[in-house]
């Protein structure tokens, strides 16, 4: 029971944080409540016993991409008066596209038969071994797949950095 | 007593003996800074200066608090909160002692023993940038907002080393990343295979260039010197707390001092085996269960305290680095060499195994 009121706190906590992404006027309120939803999202993760799917989230997401974040926008200083306003164009372009993908959404929702909630029995599987272990096993070509593509974009962000020597 | 009411007692005292240290480290740090420098340092206060933090505490929430015209309000309270809070997170997972027994029953002196416990560390501490990013960005002060983005950009560049150094110490405990565990595989086993003295197994002499990398990845996280340029007065004036003033400025300095408390815990707990002392098993059979278990505190916080003497001895000795020396240090130094090592270590165990 206190479990499922857990779930409806941290299912609010991040829809709501989410919509605030996206309302806030400010950017730098944007950045925040983006992170606030991130920690929501880790926080479900805990309550599926996946401590370290939660834990990399918190890392990778909220320690690290958000503070580069945070981080261009303090320094766009992106503010209210010296925002241009966009042109008709690009408005009407992100509105379609926000359109077709609800639809999308929606189309693949109606498709999907959604079963009971099942609540998941007590398990290990997401302790560190044991992912590591089906990672390297199981899943061992995917992974290295991504390890792969990640070092593509390294070299790439290094090479596009890198300012040409005369 | 139900384990419920002995976690939340822990976490009481946990709370109130960082505070205490953090107040008396500035004491202590005042006093190191005098010996060093040949001076006697405060001395007014009661006896020895001993009252010093005390007054300096009570003058920290006496002073007129300043809130500048121009910052954003909200924000400008949520940095130095943030900065506590999550320096304070950390010593959830650290064990502070061996297990006391209450009542015929056995209580783990540590608030949480949860699977992920180094990764918690690693969490929170990239966590603490936040203070010091909304902080800074907040003041609306070029020198607070430059102090911001140094602070952000040392702190995730030395990450990435401190984690490096910390998974050579994972390949040694069979890959458990509990602390506990950690720790308490530093208790058992001979030291070498043939050195007999219980409970001085330390990961510091199969490891000590991940100790070093630790060390210094441990500096520039807690914004200490030589690292120290986030706040380095003769450039940025104070930094990120540039427009600070009263408890809120408190809270900022305060921060830094648990910091260093914190991370000397977990240096104790990683490298030189935590509670564990030479002879633990030997005092285990001639005193009761529990004078082991508060001795074994003790030896944890005598190795706690001389890190945070350590820390203050390196700042009142090494100047400061400049800003392209840090990060140099950082990424083309510390990072290959930590990489290297994990590898060695890695090679190491499988060809003699463990």
């Amino acid at each position: 029971m206190s479990s499922q009121l857990i779930f409806f706190i941290l299912a609010a906590l991040s829809i709501m944080s989410a919509l605030f992404v996206v309302f806030s006027k400010n950017p730098i309120y944007s950045v925040i409540w983006l992170i606030v939803c991130f920690f929501s999202i880790a926080g479900h993760y805990i309550m599926l016993n996946a401590q370290f799917l939660a834990i990399v989230h918190i890392i990778v997401y909220a320690g690290a991409i958000m503070v580069l974040m945070l981080f261009t926008v303090m320094l766009l200083n992106l503010n209210k008066a010296t925002e241009p306003h966009k042109p008709m164009l690009y408005k009407l372009a992100a509105m379609i596209s926000g359109g077709l993908m609800l639809l999308v959404l929606l189309a693949s929702m109606r498709s999907t038969a959604l079963g009971a909630y099942a609540s998941p029995a007590y398990t290990e599987s997401g302790y560190v071994q044991n992912v590591g272990m089906v990672l390297f096993t199981e899943f061992l070509l995917p992974f290295e797949m991504t390890s792969v593509l990640f070092i593509a974009a390294m070299i790439g962000a290094v090479v596009l950095a890198k300012k040409e020597v005369h | 007593m139900s384990v419920l009411v002995f976690k939340a007692i822990l976490v009481v005292v946990l709370f109130l003996v960082s505070l205490g240290i953090a107040a008396y480290s500035t004491y202590a740090e005042r006093k190191v800074a005098a010996f060093l420098q040949d001076r006697i340092g405060p001395d007014r206060a009661g006896p020895f200066g001993l009252l010093q933090p005390i007054a300096d505490g009570v003058k920290m929430f006496l002073k007129e608090e300043i809130i500048p015209t121009l910052s954003d309000k909200f924000l400008f309270i949520l940095g130095p909160s943030m900065f506590m809070v999550t320096t304070l997170m950390v010593s959830a997972v650290i064990p502070w002692g061996m297990p006391l027994e209450i009542g015929g029953e056995m209580f783990a002196l540590q608030v949480a023993d949860v699977n992920i416990g180094i990764l918690y560390v690693l969490g929170v501490v990239s966590l603490g940038v936040y203070g010091i990013m909304i902080g800074g960005w907040a003041s609306n002060n070029k020198y607070a907002l430059l102090g911001a983005i140094r602070a952000s950009s040392q702190m995730i560049s030395y990450e990435l080393a401190m984690g490096m150094s910390v998974v050579a110490i994972l390949l040694m405990t069979n890959g458990s990343l509990s602390i506990n565990h950690i720790v308490e595989a530093q208790g058992t086993g001979k030291l070498y295979g043939f050195i007999n003295v219980s409970g001085m197994n330390w990961n510091v002499f199969y490891q000590p260039v991940a100790f070093l990398i630790f060390l210094i990845c441990a500096f520039a996280e807690a914004n200490r010197t030589p690292f120290d340029l986030p706040e380095s007065e003769s450039e940025l004036i104070g930094g990120f707390h540039t427009e600070y003033s009263s408890m809120k400025l408190g809270l900022y300095l305060f921060g830094e001092y648990i910091n260093m408390f914190i991370s000397s815990a977990i240096i104790s707990c990683l490298f030189f085996g935590g509670y564990n002392f030479p002879g633990i098993e030997y005092l285990g059979t001639i005193l009761p269960h529990n004078i082991v278990s508060i001795i074994s505190v003790l030896v944890l916080f005598g190795k706690i305290f001389f890190f945070i003497f350590f820390f203050m001895w390196v700042r009142w000795t090494i100047p400061r680095f400049r800003y392209d020396q840090l990060m140099r240090l950082g990424w083309q130094i510390l990072m290959p060499i930590a990489i290297v090592n994990v590898l060695l270590t890695a090679l190491g165990i499988t060809l003699f195994g463990n």
